[in-house]
């Protein structure tokens, strides 16, 4: 607390130094007191004592009063404490601040009487009070103490320095109280001074591991590969499983689905006992394939590649170059007695075996074999009669058409892996009692041709009398009905289905029976016949009789200085024509070329003795095969001399067609009619 | 069926340059072989791996082509694979003698 208004007297400076005499004590007028004469070393010693570095003021400025306030204010408290304000987005001072200031602070440990802890405190010391009923003494002082304490508690202020000796004198209380002993409880007080920790431990329960162990399941270790074409693969067998599963619906009959399942059980069963080593077959048949091509390579690439090039210098003559050769050991003293190329595979032929010996009959036997593999054929039948002729047929390719000797005709169904015929005419179902000679698979009729002379057609029975026996007979390539017969005698009969009693012209072909009647492919007029009689000829149905001659003519006759098994027209021009004769020599005419003579005249036997007994060309490839009465088969190529094609013009297209063929026949006829009507 | 099969087998083998012929079943385990043991277990190892691989190359070229059969064609002799379903039919033969 500052004086409230306070003078600082300045006093006059002095000029000069201090000094302290009886006179100049007199000069002073503010000196306070005025000592008497006794006191002048105190006066002295009173004179006020300037510093040195004292500011120097005038009188003026001496006497200026300066006001002093005093007010209840924190000198520290901050004036200017600024605050941001939201709500006007500044900051604003604030005028009002704290002007608190606090000198002493310290924590004390009273407590309000009022309050829980306050309130339980008491209840306690009134408890230790009732307990102490007997000690007076401790009672009076707990009394006083408590009288003391109530007042210390009600002050605020920080006395609690007085507390603690409170406090104390409480302890001593406590420990009086323990001391007697007839106290029934402890006090427990969680302080500082008796605390003691206590701790107690139990049993832990023992810990006990329980494993148990199981089999390991059955582990299996998989690994495939992913591949595109596995995936496809698994796609296709869920469509045929589909597709299964599809008929299996269609079908419905409970009982079949049981069979099928034990068969098919009966099937899987099998197959795994068994090694197994039919699967191998069809690898095997590949492998067999690949061998005979190794072996017969050089073949092979003839077949494919090879064209006679001395034919330029030939003139016109052509050449057949012998290829491969069929010949299988059962069929050994058999002769070939029929030759035919399958219309859908074209490597693939049959061949007929039997006896043209009528003394001596024996087995027949039916072979099949393909070119690619000219050691074994692929289809082997055999039979106890010798078969005389075959036929397949053109729509179902698995169908071969057999005729026998002892007039039987049977038909083969290759699909089917049986050696036995999948039909056979039997008496019942008119047999025939003589040999079969021709037969021929038009549609899905058999028509036969019988040596008793009538061609019947099973089932219908069509019978047609002749004067003699029938040996060959053809059916035209376009008109349906009409065909045409050979006789034993040397005769031809045109016949027609529709005219079952009679024929509709006769020809006076041969001297011998007529081995084989042929239309030319292309040409519907022309057809060709052969004869023991040495001789060859082709005739066209359609001309007139001539004046001179009561019967037809032939437009061509060829003789072969022997009789001639076989003939055949080839398939890839209206022109040539093959001839094989029993002297074991194969004859190609082609008209367009030389009208009189052979372009090829050849020997092809394996054998000089065999007697070539039947030829067929080949629909595509330029070959074709001659069959022995060895049983022998020989393939051969034909050399381009025997494959010519009409040269074309310069600047002409070449054509092709049978239009072409049919031109170029009709050329030469016209040629030969001239000639004849000439003569 | 068996008796057709087993004729052809020995066909091949007594054709024209036929060394040996053996069967070898789907894991490279050959069941029947006409030519000793050793050889035929290393011939069975190996053309089946080639044989695999060259399946592989064919069908991933195309998923819906498969292999025919094989032919390696060496200086002494050409050995033929062809390969089926679960078996293998490997002819080693010497084409021109």
């Amino acid at each position: 607390m500052f004086p409230a208004s306070t003078k600082t007297p300045h006093k006059q400076p002095r000029k000069q130094s201090i000094s302290i005499g009886r006179g100049t004590r007199k000069k002073d007028e503010d000196s306070g007191t005025e000592v008497g004469e006794g006191t002048d070393e105190w006066a002295q010693s009173k004179a006020t004592v300037r510093p040195p570095d004292q500011l120097e003021l005038t009188d003026a400025e001496l006497k200026e009063e300066f006001t002093r306030i005093l007010t209840a204010n924190n000198p520290h408290a901050p004036q200017n404490i600024v605050r941001y304000s939201f709500k006007e987005g500044t900051y604003k001072l604030i005028g009002f601040v704290n002007q608190l200031a606090v000198h002493y602070t310290q924590v004390g440990n009273l407590i309000p009487k009022d309050s829980d802890e306050g309130r339980r405190q008491h209840y306690r010391d009134e408890l230790v009070a009732d307990s102490q009923e007997s000690a007076k003494v401790v009672i009076s002082e707990t009394e006083n103490l408590e009288e003391d304490e109530e007042p210390k508690e009600l002050e605020t202020e920080p006395g609690s320095q007085t507390d603690v000796p409170a406090a104390g004198e409480a302890e001593k209380v406590t420990e009086e109280e323990l001391m007697t002993p007839k106290q029934p409880k402890e006090q427990k007080l969680t302080n500082q001074f008796n605390f003691s920790e206590r701790a107690s431990q139990t049993f832990n329960n023992p810990l006990r591991d329980r494993e148990c162990q199981m089999e390991p399941p059955p582990r299996t270790n998989f690994s495939a590969t992913a591949n595109q074409w596995e995936i496809y693969d698994a796609y296709v067998e869920e469509l045929e499983k589909q597709e299964k599963t599809k008929e299996k619906e269609k079908a419905k009959t409970p009982v079949a689905k049981k069979t099928g399942k034990m068969a098919m059980r009966k099937l899987t069963s099998l197959e795994s006992q068994t090694d197994d080593i039919t699967k191998v077959s069809q690898a095997a048949k590949i492998v067999e394939r690949m061998v005979n091509q190794n072996t017969y390579d050089d073949v092979a690439q003839d077949f494919k590649y090879y064209e006679d090039a001395a034919d330029e210098y030939r003139d016109q003559e052509g050449t057949l170059l012998p290829l491969w050769k069929f010949q299988n050991d059962q069929a050994k003293h058999l002769s070939v007695t029929a030759l035919c190329w399958n219309p859908k595979y074209r490597d693939l032929f049959a061949v007929g075996y039997g006896s043209y010996d009528f003394m001596k009959q024996s087995r027949g036997m039916l072979l099949l074999y393909s070119m690619k593999n000219p050691s074994f054929p692929e289809y082997m039948f055999s039979s106890d009669s010798g078969i005389m002729c075959l036929d397949i047929h053109v729509d179902h390719p698995y169908l071969v058409a057999v005729g026998h000797y002892d007039g039987n005709v049977a038909i083969y169904n290759l699909k089917k892996p049986h050696s036995q015929p999948s039909f056979r005419s039997s008496a019942k179902s008119g047999k025939h009692t003589d040999p079969v000679w021709q037969s021929e698979l038009v549609h899905i009729d058999v028509i036969k041709l019988k040596v008793e002379g009538s061609t019947t057609e099973v089932p219908e029975g069509l019978q047609l009398h002749t004067v003699g026996c029938g040996t060959a007979f053809d059916f035209h390539k376009e008109i349906d009905y009409l065909f045409l017969v050979g006789t034993e005698e040397g005769k031809i009969y045109k016949c027609s289905k529709s005219y079952s009693s009679q024929f509709l012209d006769t020809y006076d072909a041969h001297n011998m029976a007529v081995d084989a009647v042929s239309w030319n492919p292309y040409h519907t007029k022309v057809f060709m016949s052969c004869s023991s009689d040495w001789t060859v000829k082709i005739w066209d149905h359609t001309i007139k009789l001539s004046t001179l001659h009561h019967c037809r003519t032939p437009m061509f006759i060829y003789d072969l200085n022997s009789a001639v098994g076989d003939v055949a027209w080839a398939p890839y021009s209206s022109t040539v024509f093959a001839a094989v004769t029993t002297d074991g020599k194969a004859h190609v005419f082609d008209l367009a070329i030389n009208k009189y003579e052979a372009i090829c005249n050849q020997p092809v036997a394996a054998k000089k003795k065999n007697k070539i007994t039947h030829v067929q060309f080949n629909p595509i490839h330029p070959i074709i095969i001659v069959g022995d009465d060895r049983g022998h088969i020989i393939c051969l190529k034909l050399s381009p001399n025997l494959r010519k094609m009409p040269k074309e013009k310069k600047g002409q297209e070449v054509q092709k067609g049978p239009a072409v063929e049919i031109a170029k026949l009709d050329k030469l006829l016209n040629l030969v009619r001239e000639v004849k009507t000439k003569t | 069926m068996i008796f057709l099969v087993e004729e052809t087998l020995k066909r091949i083998q007594s054709h024209k340059g036929v060394i040996g012929t053996m069967v070898v079943n789907a894991e490279g385990i050959p069941i029947r072989t006409t030519l000793d043991n050793s050889t035929t277990v290393q011939y069975a190892g190996l053309l089946h791996q080639l044989t695999m691989k060259a399946r592989s190359t064919v069908r991933d070229i195309d998923p819906q082509n498969d292999l025919t059969f094989l032919r390696i064609r060496s200086k002494k002799h050409e050995i033929m694979v062809a390969p089926d379903k679960e078996y293998l039919l490997i002819v080693i033969q010497n084409p021109c003698e």
